[in-house]
C-alpha cells in the first residue's frame, strides 16, 4: 500500500472494500495529477485507464510491478483533469473515454475521436457524423503521403495507415484505428458470465486463452473463488501453448516480409503441429472457450500429455537449424538489424509490455511479477535484450519459445490431480459490489482485465486493456527514417492486435 | 477481407498457406488487390466502422465474383450481435453466395467450403 503513499496523500483517498487482489482507492483531482506526474517520473507504470458512467479509473503499477492499486476519480460534471496532458501513453486512452463514456479530459491536446468515426447511432459516440479525420499536419519540401488502410494487401486486420515520406525514407506515420471496434465492453454489460467469458475468448482470437485466463482471474478475484490447482496448471499449459504458436507463426511472418519464405514454411509448419496437439489435448485449435471462471473445460488425458511431450521433441529438435538458417542468412540479417529500433526510455515510458518491451530493454513479464499460479511455482527465464531493432524482436520470440517448452515440461511433469473446476460464488455478498482484477501474460504482452459484478453474478462492467495500446503508438516512432518498404517488416515485428485495441 | 473479425478466423485463414492445407495446389490464391479476385473471403460480423470499406471492396471486385461469408459472426454477428457498433452478418451489406460456419472454422472446413464453391461455379 505504501508503494503508493505519496499519491494517495494523508487523509483524502477513501479504500473501496471488495475490489480484490489489489486495492482501489476514490481518490480527489490531487491525488490524480500527482499519480499523472509519478507516471511521467518513472515512479509507476500506466497499465490502465478506462471509464464508465461519470467516473474515471486508472490502474498504476510501480516500476518493478510489485505493486498494483486503482486510482478512481468521480467526474460528476462530466470532466477530469488529462493524465495525457502530463503522461503523453495516456492519451488514446482518454480519446476513447471521451468516445465511450462522453467524459472529456481537461487539458489534453489531442480532443480528436479515436475509436469513435462518427458512424455509431445518434448517442452513442461522441464525433459529429459525417465528419472527416483530422489527420495530424506535416509540413516540408518534398513530402508526399502513402495513405494505406483499412483494406490491407495481405491477410490483417483492418487500420489505416498515413506515412509521409521524402522519397524512399518515412518521416511520419499516423496510426488511425478503430474499424473494427465491436462494442464489447457494452455488450459485457449485464451479461452472464458464461456469455462474458465467450466475449472475453474473442477479444483477440490470437490470444484468447490468455483472455479467457485473465478473465476468468478477473472473476475469481472479485469472487475470491479458489481455483482447483490442476485447472492453474492445465491454463498454464495452453497459455505456453497458444504463445508457441503464436511466436512461432511471428517468427516465419516477420522473416516472410524480408522475403526470406522458407522460414515462414517451416514455422509454418510446426505452427500448425503446435495447433494440432492443441485440438487433440483440448478440443479446439486455438483453445477457444477451454478456459472459463472457475477453471477449465477440459481435462488432458495421458494420451494428450504424451501428444504434449512428442510436440515439444519435435520443435526441439526442428528449432536450432530454424535459428542457424535465421542467423546465417545475410540478406536476411540485412532486413532486420537496426531495422525499426525501438528506444529503451520509450518502451519504458508507454510501459510497453511483451516482446517489443523485453527486445528494447524492459524487463517485465508478469507471469514473473506479480506472477500467478502456476508461474509462482515455477522457474523460467524472461529473456530481454537491448538492441530493440526487429532482430531483437526475432531473438525475444525464439528464446521465449525456448522458455515456454521448458515451462511445459515441468507443468506436464508436476501437474497435480484434483478437480477442474469450482462454482463461482458471486452475488452472496451484501454489502458493496464485488470488484476484481487480472494481469496476464499473453504472448502480446501483460492483459489486464476489471470486472464488476453485480448482484445477481452477471457482469455491470468489465474492460479488458489489451498489451497494444502501449505498443502501437511506438509502431509510430520506429518508422521514423526507415524506408517505407521497411514497415511490413516493423508492424510484423510488433504484431499488435486491432481487434484488442478496438475492442 | 477482414470486417471486424477477433483475428481468429484470419488466423486459419493464413493456415491454408502453410504446406500443409497448401491451398495453391487447388488453383486458388489470395491476391493483393480487389480488382485482382474473383472471390471475397470475408470475416467478421461487419463492424459499422468497416461497412463502408465493405462495400467499396466489393464494387471494387470485378465480376462475376462471389463472396464467401468465413466464421459464425459473419453470418449474423455471432456474439458481437446487437452491438450499437456491430451490423450483424455480411449478407447485410453485401450478397452473400457461401457461408462456412465455424468459430474459427478449421483450415479444412475453409478448404472443403472453397471447393465445393468452385464446383459449382465450373
Ligand atoms: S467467427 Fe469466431 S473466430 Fe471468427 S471472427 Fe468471429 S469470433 Fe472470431
Amino acid at each position: 500500500m505504501h508503494a503508493f503513499a505519496t499519491i494517495l496523500g494523508d487523509d483524502k483517498a477513501v479504500l473501496q472494500p471488495d475490489h480484490r487482489p489489489w486495492p482501489r482507492y476514490q481518490v480527489d483531482e490531487a491525488a490524480w495529477i500527482r499519480a499523472a506526474h509519478a507516471m511521467r517520473n518513472g515512479v509507476c507504470t500506466l497499465v490502465g485507464y478506462w471509464g464508465e458512467a461519470k467516473q474515471v479509473h486508472l490502474a498504476l503499477a510501480t516500476a518493478s510491478y510489485d505493486a498494483l492499486c486503482v486510482l478512481s476519480l468521480a467526474c460528476p460534471e462530466g470532466h477530469f483533469p488529462s493524465i495525457a496532458l502530463v503522461h503523453l501513453p495516456a492519451a488514446r486512452l482518454e480519446r476513447t473515454i471521451a468516445d465511450l463514456f462522453h467524459l472529456r479530459a481537461r487539458g489534453a491536446a489531442d480532443l480528436r475521436p479515436w475509436l469513435d468515426h462518427g458512424r455509431w447511432a445518434a448517442g452513442v459516440g461522441a464525433a459529429p457524423a459525417g465528419s472527416a479525420y483530422a489527420f495530424l499536419p506535416v509540413e516540408g519540401e518534398s513530402l508526399h503521403q502513402i495513405p494505406v488502410g483499412p483494406v490491407h494487401a495481405g491477410i490483417i486486420e483492418p487500420g489505416h495507415f498515413r506515412f509521409t515520406a521524402c522519397g524512399e525514407t518515412v518521416v511520419r506515420l499516423e496510426e488511425r484505428l478503430g474499424y473494427v471496434h465491436k462494442g464489447i465492453e457494452r455488450l459485457m454489460a449485464g451479461a452472464s458470465l458464461a456469455k462474458a467469458a465467450r466475449l472475453a475468448g474473442r477479444i483477440s482470437g490470437d490470444s484468447t486463452v490468455a483472455y479467457a485466463i485473465a478473465f476468468a482471474g478477473a472473476i475469481e478475484a472479485a469472487t475470491a473463488t479458489r481455483v482447483p490447482p490442476r485447472a492453474q496448471w492445465l491454463r498454464g499449459l495452453m497459455a505456453e501453448l497458444e504463445r508457441i504458436a503464436n511466436h512461432l507463426g511471428d517468427i516465419g511472418a516477420i522473416c516472410n516480409d524480408a522475403a526470406f519464405s522458407v522460414m515462414l514454411a517451416h514455422c509454418g509448419l510446426l505452427r500448425e503441429q503446435v495447433l494440432r496437439a492443441a485440438e487433440a489435448c483440448f478440443g479446439h485449435r486455438l483453445m477457444m472457450d477451454r478456459v472459463v471462471p472457475g477453471g477449465v473445460a477440459t481435462d488432458l488425458t495421458d494420451a494428450g500429455a504424451v501428444h504434449i511431450e512428442a510436440l515439444i521433441g519435435e520443435i526441439r529438435r526442428c528449432l536450432p537449424p530454424l535459428i542457424s538458417l535465421y542467423d546465417n542468412a545475410a540478406s536476411l540479417q540485412d532486413r532486420t538489424v537496426g531495422t525499426g529500433f525501438l528506444r529503451p526510455e520509450l518502451a519504458t515510458r508507454f510501459g510497453c509490455g511483451g516482446v517489443v518491451g523485453r527486445a528494447s530493454g524492459r524487463a517485465i513479464d508478469v507471469r514473473r511479477r506479480p506472477s500467478y499460479p502456476p508461474y509462482d511455482q515455477l522457474a523460467f527465464d524472461v529473456p530481454v535484450l537491448m538492441q530493440g531493432d526487429v532482430n531483437a524482436r526475432v531473438w525475444i520470440r525464439i528464446r521465449e519459445v525456448e522458455c515456454s517448452l521448458a515451462l511445459m515440461t515441468q507443468m506436464l511433469r508436476r501437474l497435480p490431480a484434483g478437480p477442474l473446476a469450482t462454482t463461482i460464488a458471486a452475488g452472496d455478498n451484501a454489502g458493496s459490489p464485488q470488484e476484481g482484477m487480472a494481469l496476464v501474460e499473453g504472448f502480446r504482452g501483460d492483459i489486464l482485465v476489471w470486472v464488476r459484478l453485480n448482484p445477481d453474478g452477471s457482469i455491470d462492467r468489465c474492460h479488458p486493456r489489451d498489451p497494444s495500446w502501449f505498443q502501437w503508438p511506438l509502431l509510430e516512432t520506429v518508422i521514423d527514417g526507415n524506408i517505407v518498404a521497411d514497415f511490413p517488416l516493423c508492424n510484423k515485428s510488433f504484431n499488435c492486435s486491432y481487434s484488442g485495441h478496438d475492442l | 477481407m477482414d470486417a471486424g473479425s477477433c483475428n481468429g478466423c484470419e488466423l486459419e485463414i493464413h493456415a491454408l498457406n502453410n504446406i500443409v492445407y497448401d491451398l495453391e495446389r487447388f488453383g486458388l490464391r489470395f491476391v493483393a488487390s480487389p480488382r485482382h479476385a474473383d472471390v471475397l473471403l470475408v470475416t467478421g460480423p461487419v463492424t459499422v466502422n468497416m461497412r463502408e470499406a465493405l462495400q467499396r471492396t466489393y464494387d471494387a471486385t470485378p465480376a462475376p465474383k462471389w463472396v464467401v461469408a468465413v466464421g459464425d459472426c459473419a453470418l449474423d454477428g455471432g456474439v458481437f450481435a446487437g452491438s450499437y457498433a456491430v451490423v450483424g452478418g455480411v449478407a447485410k451489406v453485401v450478397p452473400v453466395d457461401l457461408h462456412i460456419p465455424g468459430c474459427p472454422p478449421t483450415p479444412q472446413q475453409l478448404l472443403s467450403g472453397l471447393l465445393a464453391l468452385l464446383q459449382t461455379t465450373s
